[in-house]
């Protein structure tokens, strides 16, 4: 049977991780590579990489850290952030990511999507969403929104149909991340992570407020999410990877717990 | 030197830089003098079987691979290199290599776990081994250890004979395959941490031969 995932999530700019980490022993907490390969020994399924670099003319040195997680780590990594067109696709995913994720791009051209697909394969395109709860209106019939610019733009895109189109349009895998849960620390969305995934027949991970582990185990079970993705939790050290997955293994979730 | 055969299906640097990690010089290639200089082979591939088979014959690979399955050398597949060894894939109907007899299915839909939860294809994701039977590659690989899936196909070989290792997602499938020399896997090594990395290295120092 499938483990569920466990997915460290680092925020990289110009090349150093950006959110506060108070890592024991002697690990460099501005630099992604060093943290990618504590969270691979730590037993981390898979790691997201999101580039918040502000000028594009930097995207060089994202590239760099991408090529050199790749020499240390063995498990799928992915990149999102700054993703505009298949040649930025191309050099993520030549550099050695496993995936690259689209996000306001996709929202903006949904074409990305199938065009990644059919260059690189559905496995490696990642859809984004940023979701915020509204109304529901005969616009917004599920009650979620695609917003983009960290929450400030509303697009006007119903987060359900959006979801299926972009499945439809050959999305590997959809990361939901809920802006009104995210940084919260008081649990994921949940009526949301459930909607998308009982909807879709690609795999789900939630992204967005996990503050103790029993959000994870919620999510993952009640909110049928496939991955969790985990930030300030792992990053702030109230919990290791390792607890996590030793909790919910406990608990009868199935993860990989050799590694 | 391990050659590592370049049919344009797919990144191939992944399994380039976990071998280096390893310390065995490779090339990613696909010229027949160098291929044949090699002492052993890793086919890797991702996408779909048809273009693969097509691309293959088109390189003569074809018939490289089919000449040094004969004459002994350790192979390696992966991913989609471990089903076109197969006689013959669903996927576009494509002739295939035939180097292990039996087939290359889709994975039924709807598919459902034991628990009855509907299940996403493509299988995606971390998923364990049940061990059939020994193998030098397999040595050392607990039943506690999961690898690196992505597919929507499965092989299904002619006899159980071929079948060293199945992976249950709905159905049980044969996760690891071999005959002779080749040994193959449907996941990725490459990418599936301390246990995949074994993997890789025990291939590494196979001499390409086995108990059958």
């Amino acid at each position: 049977m499938l483990s569920k995932r466990i997915i460290p999530c680092l925020d990289v700019r110009d090349g150093k991780t950006t959110k506060g980490v108070k890592f024991q022993g002697n690990i460099d907490i501005g630099d992604p590579v060093e943290m990618a390969r504590f969270y691979y020994k730590e037993g981390a399924d898979e790691i997201v990489f999101y580039d918040i670099t502000a000028s594009s003319d930097r995207r060089d040195i994202m590239i760099d850290v991408v090529r050199r997680v790749a020499e240390e780590i063995f498990i799928p990594f992915s990149v999102g952030g700054g993703i505009r067109n298949i040649e930025d696709m191309r050099n993520v995913l030549l550099a050695g990511a496993e995936k690259v994720s689209v996000n306001s791009a996709a929202v903006r051209n949904p074409e990305i999507i199938a065009d990644g697909a059919r260059a690189f394969g559905s496995q490696c395109i990642v859809l984004g969403m940023d979701v915020k709860k509204v109304e529901t209106s005969r616009k917004i019939p599920s009650g979620y929104e695609i917003v983009i610019n960290g929450g400030r733009t509303y697009m006007g895109i119903d987060a359900l149909e959006w979801a299926k189109q972009a499945e439809n349009m050959g999305a590997g895998e959809i990361c939901l991340n809920s802006i009104d849960a995210d940084g919260t620390l008081q649990g994921y969305e949940m009526a949301l992570t459930q909607l998308i995934s009982d909807n879709v027949n690609i795999p789900v991970i939630a992204s967005g407020g996990a503050g103790n582990i029993d959000h994870i185990y919620d999510v993952l079970t009640k909110g049928k999410a496939d991955a969790a993705l985990v930030a300030s939790i792992v990053h702030n050290g109230t919990h290791t990877i390792k607890e996590i997955k030793e909790a919910l293994h406990v608990q009868g979730v199935k993860v990989r717990m050799r590694w | 030197m391990i050659a590592i055969i370049d049919y344009k299906a797919g990144n191939l640097s992944s399994v380039e830089r976990a071998l280096k990690k390893l310390g065995y010089g490779c090339m990613i290639t696909q010229r027949r003098e160098e291929i044949l200089s090699c002492e052993r082979i890793i086919f890797p591939g991702v996408g779909a079987a048809g273009k693969a088979m097509y691309d293959l014959k088109r390189l003569g690979l074809d018939e490289v691979l089919r000449y040094e399955f004969n004459v002994g050398k350790p192979i390696l597949g992966i991913c989609l290199g471990a089903q076109i060894i197969m006689e013959r894939s669903r996927e576009n109907e494509a002739e295939c290599l035939g180097l292990i007899k039996g087939n290359v299915e889709l994975f039924p839909q709807p598919l459902f776990s034991e628990e009855k939860d509907r299940l996403k294809i493509p299988h995606m994701g971390w998923n364990s081994v049940n061990l059939r039977k020994k193998h030098p590659v397999l040595e050392g690989i607990a039943p506690e250890d999961e690898f690196y899936f992505v597919h929507a196909y499965y092989t299904l070989p002619a006899s159980d004979k071929y079948v060293f290792g199945t992976t249950c997602y709905g159905i049980e499938f044969a996760s690891v395959i071999g005959h002779k020399n080749l040994i193959a896997m449907q996941f990725h090594p490459e990418k599936s941490g301390k246990a995949g990395l074994r993997l890789l290295e025990n291939f590494c120092t196979w001499d390409g031969r086995h108990a059958e």
